[in-house]
């Protein structure tokens, strides 16, 4: 079976202030419904990583495959398209677009993407709060719930346009050790019952151990 | 693509809403400037019109007349023999000619056949001295049809007291200057009498004063029947002295009368000639206003930029979020436009009711001036033109005002911004 995302021989550089070689010839793939952790030691390039991996930085040397569709080279319009659908991210400073309601939040993914109505994306964000166990917030300005709340619907935007995989960067980081359960939880079950794929960086061994596969970062490389 | 739209209004509203104060102060900076504009253009404009109708709508677009200067063609240059030497001849002076012009008639009914002419008015002037009591004052008699001079030149705006009618009715009438009347203490009904050198005296009856708003004008001249005029100085009825043309297009005058000059051999001077100063001083005046618009349209532009530099600077963070969600950098850019565009045109918008209102309120106000003897108020010109100029102008500006912050948002590194956290 093809890999959902592969990476090919990626190297990455930071010119300033002196040249530094972050990510030297990385090269891994995962597949879907698959749940991978990222770990390594604090400045080891694993943010560095998820930033080429979801499009975001395209300053890197080597070649980026996602659902069998080469993103090397795509245009920044094309790539924010990428992103819009086919990716969905969530960070560890839960962001979230402050003046706006959840719902709004929610929505917005899917909104740019256009392709179903508004009361249909109004349907489908409201079922994914539900899912995640926050329906109540909805109505709420984004800046009034609190940080395991904010997660929670950072989520239910990553995942409003039914991406092919999940990129989060310490997306536990910020949590108590009840939130950040509740977080793996729901990440466990999207990769069970949806077939999601999942690539999380996390400091949190607990958390790691229980993924499918962990990749070690150690000085810009993977450790097998 | 229309929905995407829909999405960054949605976005850009928020946007607004949550920073009403500065946005506030923004627009409110473009409605000062429109307002300005407009009340600037309403008075100048109402200004120049007022200006132009004092001279320019009375003035005959042609005026025909035979100027008194020496021939070209001195009597040598014709004899046989002499017609190729090189002839001088000093001390030429000017023939004792008459004011008259030749074969008037039938030059008047040439022009009036002319497609170009909207109206002739002959005219007869003549030298004369009034005479009340014993008070004897030079002064410009001029013989007109009146009737045609209402339709033609406004003659009527200008009759202070009594009526054109009463002229026509009249053939001893005499429309009075008011400077003249003034002066000889002499008012609507009183008799005067007047004599042309070498002629009788006529005694005439005052039937109406005229004040044109020009000193040297109405401290000098009156207005009589045309046959009277002719009476006076002793002439029969094809004796004319002045042919005034109204045109329908002013714009023909020079070379119209280049042409009527040079075919009956007379002299012919257009208005543009004439008075090329007022057009001058309209220019100067509607360059004056632009100028002031523009500045203040300059330093509310430099408020919008400065808001959203300001507000760029306050949503980085949202500005990554929605590029890592999938927002494209021109869509992030559109935002930020549709931000400064909306501030614009509410600013507009608002500018263009506040310069209607006080343009309203200009136009309204009393002014009174001995000058102008039919205006009564301030003039204003309320030419739609003016709003559709000053709302493109707001737009136009704030678009520029928005256009460099909006270019800085689409730049904006997702990744720079949320390593930055
Ligand atoms: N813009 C940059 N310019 C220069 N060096 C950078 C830049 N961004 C990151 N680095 C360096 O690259 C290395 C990798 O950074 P990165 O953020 O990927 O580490 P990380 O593995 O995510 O660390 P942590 O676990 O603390 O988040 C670090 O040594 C960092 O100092
Ligand atoms: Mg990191």
């Amino acid at each position: 079976m093809a890999p959902i995302l592969e990476a090919k021989k990626i190297n990455k550089y930071f010119k300033k202030p002196v040249l530094f070689h972050v990510l030297k010839d990385l090269y891994f793939s995962i597949e879907e419904g698959q749940f991978v952790s990222i770990m390594g030691k604090s400045g080891c390039g694993k943010s560095t990583l998820l930033y080429i991996l979801s499009t975001m930085d395209r300053e890197y040397e080597g070649e980026l495959f996602l659902g069998g569709e080469k993103l090397t080279g795509k245009s920044g319009k094309d790539l924010a398209r990428v992103r819009n659908e086919m990716i969905g991210f969530v960070f560890q400073f839960h962001y979230l677009l402050a003046e706006f309601s959840v719902l709004d939040n929610v929505m917005f993914p899917a909104r740019k993407l256009a392709k179903k109505s508004h009361a249909q994306i109004k349907k489908d964000a409201l079922e994914k709060l539900d899912m995640l166990g926050i329906p109540h917030l909805a109505h709420k300005k984004a800046s009034m719930i609190s940080g395991g709340e904010k997660q929670r619907v950072a989520i239910a935007r990553a995942l409003i346009n039914d991406p092919l995989i999940i990129m989060g960067d310490e997306p536990t980081g910020n949590l108590d050790q009840k939130n950040s359960e509740n977080v793996f939880n729901i990440f466990k079950k999207l990769s069970q019952d949806e077939r999601l794929s999942l690539l999380i960086v996390t400091h949190d061994p607990d958390f790691a151990e229980k993924t499918d596969r962990i990749i070690q970062m150690e000085d810009g490389r993977i450790n097998k | 693509m229309k929905t995407n739209i829909r999405l960054l209004l949605d976005i850009t509203k928020t946007n607004l809403l949550s920073r009403f104060k500065q946005t506030s102060v923004a627009a409110l900076g473009v409605t000062f400037g429109i307002g300005t504009f407009i009340i600037l253009m309403g008075f100048m404009t109402g200004l120049n019109g007022l200006l132009d109708g004092l001279i320019l709508n009375r003035t005959p677009h042609i005026h025909i007349f035979n100027e008194i200067k020496p021939s070209d063609q001195q009597p040598v240059e014709k004899a046989p023999g002499f017609s190729t030497a090189f002839n001088i001849i000093r001390s030429v002076k000017p023939k004792n000619s008459q004011a008259r012009i030749h074969n008037a008639l039938p030059l008047i009914s040439d022009l009036k056949k002319d497609a170009r002419v909207r109206g002739v008015t002959p005219q007869v002037s003549a030298q004369v001295f009034y005479i009340a009591g014993p008070i004897e004052l030079n002064g410009l008699l001029n013989g007109i049809q009146v009737m045609d001079e209402v339709r033609l030149f406004n003659f009527r705006d200008y009759i202070v007291e009594g009526s054109p009618e009463e002229l026509l009715k009249q053939d001893n009438g005499i429309l009075l200057g008011a400077g003249l009347a003034e002066k000889m203490s002499l008012s609507v009904g009183s008799r005067i009498q007047i004599t042309s050198p070498g002629r009788g005296v006529f005694p005439l009856k005052i039937v109406g004063i005229f004040q044109s708003g020009l000193a040297e004008v109405d401290d000098v001249q009156s207005y009589v029947n045309l046959k009277m005029a002719q009476q006076i100085l002793g002439e029969g009825n094809n004796y004319i002295s002045d042919i005034n043309l109204k045109l329908w297009d002013m714009e023909e005058a020079p070379e119209m009368a280049t042409t009527i000059s040079r075919l009956y051999q007379i002299t012919a001077i257009d208005i543009k000639t004439a008075n090329a100063q007022f057009d001058t001083g309209s220019t100067i005046r509607n360059l004056i206003t632009y100028a002031v618009s523009i500045t203040l349209l300059l330093v509310a532009g430099f408020g919008i930029y400065n808001i959203l530099n300001m507000f760029i600077y306050e949503k980085m963070n949202d500005i990554a979020i929605l590029k890592a969600t999938g927002f494209s950098g021109l869509d992030v850019k559109l935002i930020f436009i549709f931000q400064a565009l909306i501030i614009g045109l509410v600013g507009g918008l608002l500018g263009l009711v506040l310069g209607y209102a006080c343009s309203v309120m200009i136009d309204n106000a009393p002014f009174e001036t001995e000058a102008l003897p039919t205006i009564n108020t301030y003039p204003v010109n309320f030419n739609p033109l003016f709003y559709g100029i000053a709302i493109i102008f707001a737009l136009v500006s704030t678009f520029l005002a928005g256009y460099l912050p909006a270019r800085r948002a689409q730049d904006i590194d997702p990744v720079k911004i949320i390593r930055g956290q």
